[in-house]
């Protein structure tokens, strides 16, 4: 695999903020878009049920808003992905667009999700989201740069800093953030694990 | 200091230390379902790999399936797009499929144990949150996403970062009327469920001791919810007893190595842990949520709090909570109406669990105004309460008694909460939309107080069940 390609050092884009607390997997994406065997069409049923309402009329939500249409950085809160281990809510945020997260905590699955699909998700204070948001919010047109080695991001000529966990961060520098090729240059000491663990040959 | 069985399972299953700095885990089992793994096997075929140890991995279909008619093709074609995918991936790659022609079809989290296959000191993946139930057997079990389950299976292995361990002290005796479902309850909303973010739980002390197998695994199922991606137990003899003579489980003539191993893994009686809390459950009553997260619940005789007594954080979750449930801060949950009673789901869809409530349903009828629906957990939890006769106490009693599945604890299937139902459920998430309506409201709790509900048309303290 060519892993320069995959590098992912820095991202630039006009961000997007969706405000509350343990925003949920099935808030994401509700569970009744997920029939699907694959995950190519999901972007449009992101935040489904808070955007239309059960007639199918708009609600507001950032995501219907034109204004944020073409940003690719989403802004949350705390604890923001908690719930289900399905991959299908990042899928539906990528396909949405969506190619970084910044806020203040995540859930642990859907944080390990994220980075095995190289979408950087980097956390910052609760006062620098706030200032985030609202300056995102004031002016839709901004644009964020993230620098994923200095752990600084960049908006209206200021900088923040943010963190993310060190895996992450040389997966995404490396371009390694696609785990199958670098687990299966163990296969040796795969194979040797499986002999030494006595319940793979039923304690024979 | 010694060590708890958690790091102990984790150095055995450690292949090394990725360029990254995460672990590479060896994962002793794995197990899928047809939502998340039809992905997964896309990538494999995209990029020529093999799967490295088909006879490692075990398929059964639950979330889509539908309860009522089974009759293929299913009605919903999607539904049956995935199945077809299921059936056509474990067959090209040789794993072994339970679908709904074998015997031992079910939930995932309720086939593993059943048949043996989830055993102590194991490393246990599957693409589904609740795999923490495993963890029951003194097993690290994790839920994955689908890149992971593409992963383990290419290479049986995963790369993952070692979380700390909190060890979760429980004392006392659980009174009458109060069930592991409430102590794991009332775990999350002391410790919230942020709070076990980058931990995994050890549930430890006398109080775990005393619970039978099917009331630890509701215990472990429920840890993601309060964030703690493993939840365990330490085995014991209650863990072999359960164990012996099930499909998978070692052999006669080996079972004394099998026992060893298992006696070897355990938490050391000095060992070290990161975080340690303790609950006294001894004067714990039956929980009950009223809000969008695990977390969000009282006691039965406690009213919902004051958002003036939260602090601004909280405050804004507990609106939004009150705005969808059309709740009254400071009221009580006692009371409050329902429209349907839903019992089922791998938190509490087990034989113990339909014994329960059959004997609350026993001689007394479902209100009126309800929807009752019992599900089992599996095809066998299904036979058992079929053949004690449990599925005509609840007929008789005007509960639907359907086939097993994931049913009505999330919207995959045709079981569904229609508009601004309340429901009583016996499940683990009552996240806005979860039961399948975007208005729909979940109101947790044991299966017990999910069958007072029924029958009362209400929520009732189940400790005072003679009122009905
Ligand atoms: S019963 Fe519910 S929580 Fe359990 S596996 Fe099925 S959908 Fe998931």
């Amino acid at each position: 695999m060519d892993t320069s390609k995959m590098i992912r050092d820095s991202i630039s884009g006009r961000c997007i903020a969706v405000r509350g607390n343990d925003i949920d997997t099935d808030r994401i994406i509700p569970a009744r878009f997920m029939k699907v065997v694959s995950f190519a069409g999901l972007g449009e049923y992101a935040f489904y049920d808070e955007r239309y309402t059960g007639n199918g009329d708009k609600k507001k939500h950032p995501f219907n808003d034109e204004a944020f249409s073409s940003a690719s950085i989403l802004l949350v809160n705390k604890n923001f992905g908690c719930g289900s281990s399905r991959e299908h809510a990042p899928q539906a945020l990528y396909r949405a667009g969506i190619k970084a997260i910044v806020g203040e905590s995540f859930a642990e699955i859907f944080e390990g999700n994220c980075s095995v699909m190289g979408i950087p998700v980097l956390t910052v204070s609760s006062d620098d989201i706030e200032n985030l948001m609202s300056e995102v919010e004031n002016n839709p047109e901004v644009k964020m740069k993230i620098d994923i080695n200095v752990k600084q991001l960049f908006l209206n000529e200021k900088a923040y800093n943010f963190n993310i966990p060190d895996s992450s961060r040389l997966s995404l520098l490396n371009g390694t953030w696609d785990s199958t090729a670098a687990l299966l240059n163990a296969r040796n000491k795969i194979i040797s694990k499986s002999k030494e663990l006595p319940y793979l040959h039923a304690f024979e | 200091m010694g060590k708890n069985l958690f790091n102990k399972v984790w150095d055995m299953h450690k292949v090394g230390t990725l360029d990254s700095g995460l672990d590479q885990l060896f994962i002793g089992l794995h197990l899928i379902h047809e939502v998340t793994s039809p992905q997964a096997f896309a990538m494999i075929k995209e990029r020529k790999l093999k799967v490295l140890f088909p006879e490692r991995t075990f398929a059964t279909v639950d979330h889509i399936v539908p309860t009522e008619n089974q009759r293929r093709p299913f009605r919903d074609p999607l539904a049956e797009k995935m199945m077809e995918a299921l059936e056509i991936n474990t067959k090209e790659y040789g794993i072994p499929l339970y679908d709904l022609e074998s015997k031992n079809q079910g939930i995932v989290h309720i086939i593993g144990p059943e048949l043996g296959l989830t055993q102590p000191g194991m490393t246990i993946a599957c693409g589904d949150s609740h795999t923490s139930t495993h963890g029951a057997f003194g097993s690290i079990a994790f839920g994955v996403g689908t890149s992971q389950i593409r992963d383990i299976l290419a290479t049986q292995t995963i790369a993952m970062s070692r979380p700390k361990v909190r060890l979760i002290n429980i004392i006392g005796a659980l009174p009458k009327g109060v069930y592991a479902k409430d102590i794991i309850l009332k775990i999350i909303r002391d410790l919230g469920v942020k709070g076990g973010i980058g931990y995994a739980y050890e549930f430890g002390g006398i109080g775990v001791e005393h619970l039978s197998m099917e009331e630890r695994m509701t215990i472990c199922n429920m840890s993601i919810e309060g964030g703690a991606r493993v939840g365990y137990m330490n085995p014991d003899d209650t863990t072999f007893k359960y164990m012996k003579g099930r499909p998978f489980s070692p052999k006669e003539k080996n079972y004394q190595k099998a026992l060893d191993y298992w006696n070897s893994i355990k938490s050391d009686s000095d060992a070290d842990y990161d975080d340690t809390y303790t609950l006294n459950v001894e004067d714990l009553e039956p929980m009950v949520t009223w809000g969008i997260n695990p977390g969000q619940s009282v006691s039965i005789g406690e009213n919902m709090p004051f958002l003036k007594d939260l602090d601004t954080d909280e405050q804004k979750t507990v609106s939004q909570a009150y705005r969808h449930m059309g709740f009254e801060e400071g009221s009580p949950i006692k009371g409050k109406k329902i429209d349907v009673a839903f019992i089922g789901s791998c938190t509490n869809g087990r034989i113990s669990d339909l014994r329960i409530a059959a004997e609350i349903a026993k001689g007394r009828k479902v209100a009126s105004e309800v929807r009752a629906l019992v599900v089992p957990g599996s095809k066998l939890v299904a036979k058992q309460a079929e053949e004690e006769g449990l599925d005509k106490i609840f007929t008789e009693a005007g509960f639907q008694w359907r086939n097993a599945g994931c049913s009505m604890c999330l919207a995959m299937n045709p079981d569904k909460l229609k508009g601004k139902e309340i429901s009583a459920s016996s499940s683990n998430r009552n996240f806005i939309g979860r039961q399948g309506s975007p208005s729909g409201r979940t109101l947790l709790m044991s299966p017990a107080m999910v069958a007072a509900a029924a029958i009362s048309g209400k929520i009732i303290d189940i400790r005072n069940l003679k009122e009905i």
